[in-house]
């Protein structure tokens, strides 16, 4: 059988939400906005684990670290130098989660031997850990209370309030940092990634560096988690230990289980979804003191009866994966 | 001219002495075959030159270099390849897919990145699909394969690769004896560009194909040299009666 004539229902999806998203605005009243622009930050954490786990094969409980850290810096950049302007805020963003992924990638994945998938998460864990420790009892960087931004995110005299326009904003750089990722991924780069997930070895046997190829994924996608973070601060006008730690980087664990592993799509549907639900249980007077045992309960539901997460209902592995190489007409027309 | 020199190779596994002081030369262009009965240390040292795990002492010269303690992406690097004894493909891959994960290691990131290399390679791809009898599965998920031509697969995404020499563990392991028969035709040919290292049970498949064979048992070389030379020698014919 040469043909393959599945269904491809990724773009589908793809498109439905992102249209979805473009009007949801002019639907929603304007605190929803806020919601919803908080949503699609956290989506950038949660792309961000994506191609660390569902891509490349690393289960890293990192990507919290690289979120907070990008966002404590440009607390301190408003607070202690009063800059506050777009076009510098989201380059430290990605420079700060650039850097400091690279640094977890070179103690962590560089090694001479290649390492265990614990040992990884075990590492990015400890980290995260630590970092959230250090800045808890680090006065200079609010300590417990954490840092508070009190200047508007601005370009030039102009400033973005959490509103509309901050929504479009943060959108915008979503569906940017959403296209560069499924380019790298539907790349020949990807068909790398995809073998390194498959069979790590084989792959060394092939002549890969393995290693490298993991840091580099690693590194970038530490690049759209400091970005998400630096959005995220101005946006709360906020940030804080809890931003930074285990909490936040389990968080975006559960996004991407939650929505499917696999696809990009899958952690940003992932986010919609815990978010919504977590904020209208967390609404229900009946359900204020223990909504988040609920919420676990349907995430453990959906998690061991549904692997493939919600877009499994929709998406076949087989699409998830793709195809990479593609076979021109005239050496069809040979084979058929 | 040799292509693999193995000088003194010894390996150890606790108190198992597995290989000891095997000496081996193999000359370019040339099948030579890895023999002897279970547990004589053949997949131990196909292993040992293509990187899996490094010898206790001696060397592993490959065309003029000691790749003794290099890595097994240094060895494919340089033109070395090993074919595993159980199949090693990418089973969620397509077919098509495994090939050109195979051929395109030897570009640079941003080649791969920006997907610059990928349409000159497909008439080469296409080419040896057609060559092992895989090109109506070309899109069939590899892992959906039946076992011989996963076999078949994993020998092509070696030879797409034109190693100078490639390590084929149990190359015919699970198939039939048609398949059998098939596969050497399918590796006759590329003898022109490639040596080949082949550890086989079936001993009348490897005499067959090969030119030179190594008689290894209990890690040590027991007897090597022409076909002809190792089928009238006592000694394996010994082992071959009393141990297999």
């Amino acid at each position: 059988m040469r043909s393959n004539n599945s269904r491809k229902y990724l773009p589908i999806i793809e498109i439905c939400l992102l249209v979805g998203l473009i009007v949801a605005p002019l639907f929603i009243n304007e605190f929803m906005t806020v919601i919803l622009t908080r949503m699609l930050i956290l989506g950038l954490l949660a792309i961000s684990f994506e191609l660390c786990w569902g891509y490349s094969g690393i289960m890293t409980f990192g990507q919290g670290l690289f979120f907070g850290m990008a966002g404590y810096v440009v607390a301190l950049f408003a607070n202690k130098a009063g800059f506050v302007q777009i076009w510098g805020v989201i380059p430290i963003g990605l420079l700060v989660g650039a850097i400091t992924s690279f640094v977890i990638a070179w103690l962590l994945l560089l090694g001479r031997k290649p390492p265990e998938i614990i040992f990884v998460a075990l590492g990015t864990l400890t980290f995260s850990y630590a970092a959230e420790r250090l800045v808890s009892g680090w006065y200079w960087v609010g300590g417990g209370n954490g840092l508070s931004i009190f200047d508007f995110l601005s370009f030039g005299s102009f400033e973005i309030e959490a509103g509309r326009l901050f929504y479009y904003i943060a959108g915008t750089i979503l569906l940017i940092s959403y296209l560069i990722s499924r380019y790298l991924v539907k790349s020949q780069l990807g068909l790398v990634l995809a073998g390194t997930r498959q069979n790590e070895k084989r792959m060394a046997f092939l002549g890969y560096r393995v290693r490298t190829y993991k840091a580099l994924v690693f590194t970038f996608a530490g690049a759209i988690a400091g970005l998400g973070g630096a959005l995220y601060a101005h946006h709360e006008g906020f940030i804080g230990p809890n931003n930074m730690g285990i909490g936040i980087s389990t968080m975006a664990v559960l996004y991407t289980l939650f929505g499917g592993a696999g696809s990009l799509i899958g952690p940003i549907i992932g986010v919609l979804a815990i978010e919504t639900i977590s904020f209208n249980l967390s609404d229900i007077d009946a359900f204020k003191s223990f909504w988040p045992v609920i919420l676990g309960v349907i995430l453990l539901v959906i998690v061991t009866f549904k692997p493939d997460g919600l877009i499994g209902f929709i998406v076949s592995q087989r699409e998830r994966i793709g195809t990479f190489g593609k076979i021109s007409k005239k050496n069809k027309n040979q084979d058929s | 001219m040799a292509i693999l020199e193995i000088k003194g190779v010894c390996k150890q596994f606790g108190s198992l002495r597995a290989l000891e002081g095997i000496d081996i030369s193999v000359e370019q262009n040339t099948f030579h075959g890895l023999i002897g009965p279970n547990g004589s240390g053949k997949s131990t040292l196909l292993k040992a030159i293509a990187g899996d795990h490094y010898a206790d002492e001696g060397t592993v010269i490959f065309d003029g270099m000691d790749i003794t303690e290099r890595s097994p992406e240094f060895r494919a690097k340089n033109g070395l390849n090993l074919k595993f004894q159980i199949t090693s493909i990418f089973p969620e891959l397509s077919t098509y897919d495994n090939i050109l994960l195979s051929i395109q290691s030897s570009q640079t990131i941003w080649s791969l990145v920006t997907s610059k290399g990928k349409s000159g390679l497909d008439k080469n791809i296409m080419e040896t699909l057609e060559q092992f009898k895989l090109a109506d599965r070309a899109e069939t998920l590899a892992g959906e394969l039946s076992h011989g031509l996963q076999q078949w697969l994993e020998i092509a995404m070696s030879v797409i690769r034109k190693p100078k020499l490639l390590l084929l563990d149990e190359p015919t392991g699970g198939m039939s004896p048609e398949e059998r028969r098939a596969t050497g035709e399918l590796l006759l040919p590329i003898k022109k560009e490639t040596t080949l290292v082949i550890v086989e049970h079936d001993l009348d498949w490897i005499k067959e194909i090969c030119d030179n064979l190594t008689v290894l048992d209990q890690g040590k070389v027991l007897d090597d040299g022409p076909v002809e030379k190792i089928e009238r020698s006592e000694r394996v014919k010994e082992v071959y009666t009393t141990r297999v």
